[in-house]
């Protein structure tokens, strides 16, 4: 019997990594294809350039701002409670209508909730934000919910990530799923998950978000870029996220 | 501007070598790149980074426009009395921030 009992958890072990390996995920972050040393700056939260934003973030979580006179942590408590919000981001948001961003989210919060001023997109304060929210998600896998209206954002996004745009005529699709791990000029093409952002990008020397990135990319090919906040980059960052389901949150990533 | 982090340990041992890790954000601006109008930007740098311990000047260090932005430095002092770690940095365009922590020998 002892032996039998032995014998079964033995195959099922065997199942099990023959399993793993039958599934072995293809997809890779962009942290897989950047030299050591940038790696070794992620890796230390210390010497990660972003723990400045942070920083910043982390107080402007607990001050007062706005006519309402509160803080994110009034209403919102310690900002522990924001874990795995940032996994689940663009999510459809009932009071406002429409498929939101994290970015987009907490900017209504500011303006609806705290009653201030709107921050410009990609100004140190909002981008500050948005990372130490963000933070909160690290280590957990991206779960894009199973909702009609953030699956229609991602069925749009899937359509632009194939289109071809600007004046070099390539989609994002040709970079990132058929020529991913080959070179362009100097640098490594990743698969182009969303994983880290917002991240400190040492070619911006400066923390940046998800749409800022897919602007280098769009101007890259020389094509018109979306505005920030639009519907077409709220669509690719819900495609993006569905693509990346279940990778693991990096943010404050490091990219080169 | 965020405030300057400073990584020290609160306690050391008398004589013991302690590492000191510090991150700043600062543009360094080089002053060798032309802006959007072709125009240079002028040079703005962070120009000294000055550490004391217990009174006692332990690092005094010149930076370059080499230097990227937001200088990260890391940097080793012996501990032979307990004291005050005062850093201080400065730079064009009035620029300066200080932090100060204490530090127990025992
Ligand atoms: C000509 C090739 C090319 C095209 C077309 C392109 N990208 Fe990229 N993309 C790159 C390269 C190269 C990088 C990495 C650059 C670096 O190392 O700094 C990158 C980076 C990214 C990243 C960041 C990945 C990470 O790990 O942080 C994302 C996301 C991304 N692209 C999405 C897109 C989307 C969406 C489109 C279409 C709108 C697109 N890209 C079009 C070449 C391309
Ligand atoms: C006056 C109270 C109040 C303040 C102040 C406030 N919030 Fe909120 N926040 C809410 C409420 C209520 C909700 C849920 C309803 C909604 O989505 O609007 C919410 C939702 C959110 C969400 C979405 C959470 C999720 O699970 O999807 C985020 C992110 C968020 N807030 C961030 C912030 C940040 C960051 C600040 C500070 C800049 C802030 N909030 C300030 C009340 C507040």
């Amino acid at each position: 019997m002892k032996q039998g009992s032995a014998a079964v958890a033995f195959f099922a072990l065997l199942a099990a990594t023959a399993l793993a390996q039958g599934i072995a995920d293809p997809r890779r972050s962009g942290f897989d294809d950047m030299g050591t040393a940038l790696q070794a700056i992620q890796r230390d939260d210390f010497s990660n350039p972003a723990a400045l934003w942070l920083a910043e973030g982390e107080s402007a979580w607990n001050r007062q701002a706005g006519s309402a006179g509160k803080s994110c942590a009034d209403c919102h408590g310690g900002p522990e409670n924001m874990r795995g919000v940032a996994a689940r981001y663009p999510a459809y948001d009932t009071m406002l209508g429409r498929v939101v961003n994290l970015d987009g989210k907490i900017e209504d919060c500011r303006i609806r909730r705290q009653k201030a001023d709107p921050l410009p997109h990609e100004s140190r304060a909002r981008v500050a934000l948005e990372a130490f929210v963000a933070r909160q998600s690290r280590g957990l896998p991206i779960v894009p919910p199973d909702e009609p209206n953030v699956g229609a954002a991602a069925a749009a996004g899937s359509a632009l990530f194939t289109r071809r745009m600007g004046q070099l005529d390539l989609s994002c699709a040709q970079c990132h799923e058929q020529r991913a791990g080959q070179r362009l000029a100097g640098s490594i093409i990743p698969q182009g998950h969303p994983t880290g952002y917002p991240v400190y990008r040492s070619e911006w020397q400066s923390v940046g978000t998800l749409q800022r990135r897919l602007r280098n990319c769009m101007i890259g090919v020389r094509a018109e870029a979306f505005a920030y906040g639009s519907p077409e980059f709220v669509a690719l960052e819900a495609f993006l996220m569905r693509r990346a389901a279940g990778m693991t949150i990096e943010t404050p990533a490091v990219r080169p | 501007m965020a405030a300057p982090l400073v990584n020290a340990p609160k306690r050391v041992r008398r004589g013991e070598v302690f590492e000191v890790r510090t991150l700043i954000s600062h543009p360094m601006e080089t002053g060798f790149r032309p802006g959007t109008n072709g125009t240079i930007i002028p040079r703005d740098i962070i120009e000294h980074v000055r550490c004391r311990f217990a009174g006692e000047t332990v690092l005094d260090m010149a930076l370059s426009p080499a230097v990227s932005a937001n200088p990260y430095l890391v940097f080793y002092v012996r501990a032979d009395a307990g004291g005050a770690l005062e850093m201080e940095w400065t730079g064009d365009k009035g620029f300066s921030a200080s932090y100060s922590t204490a530090i127990v020998v025992e």
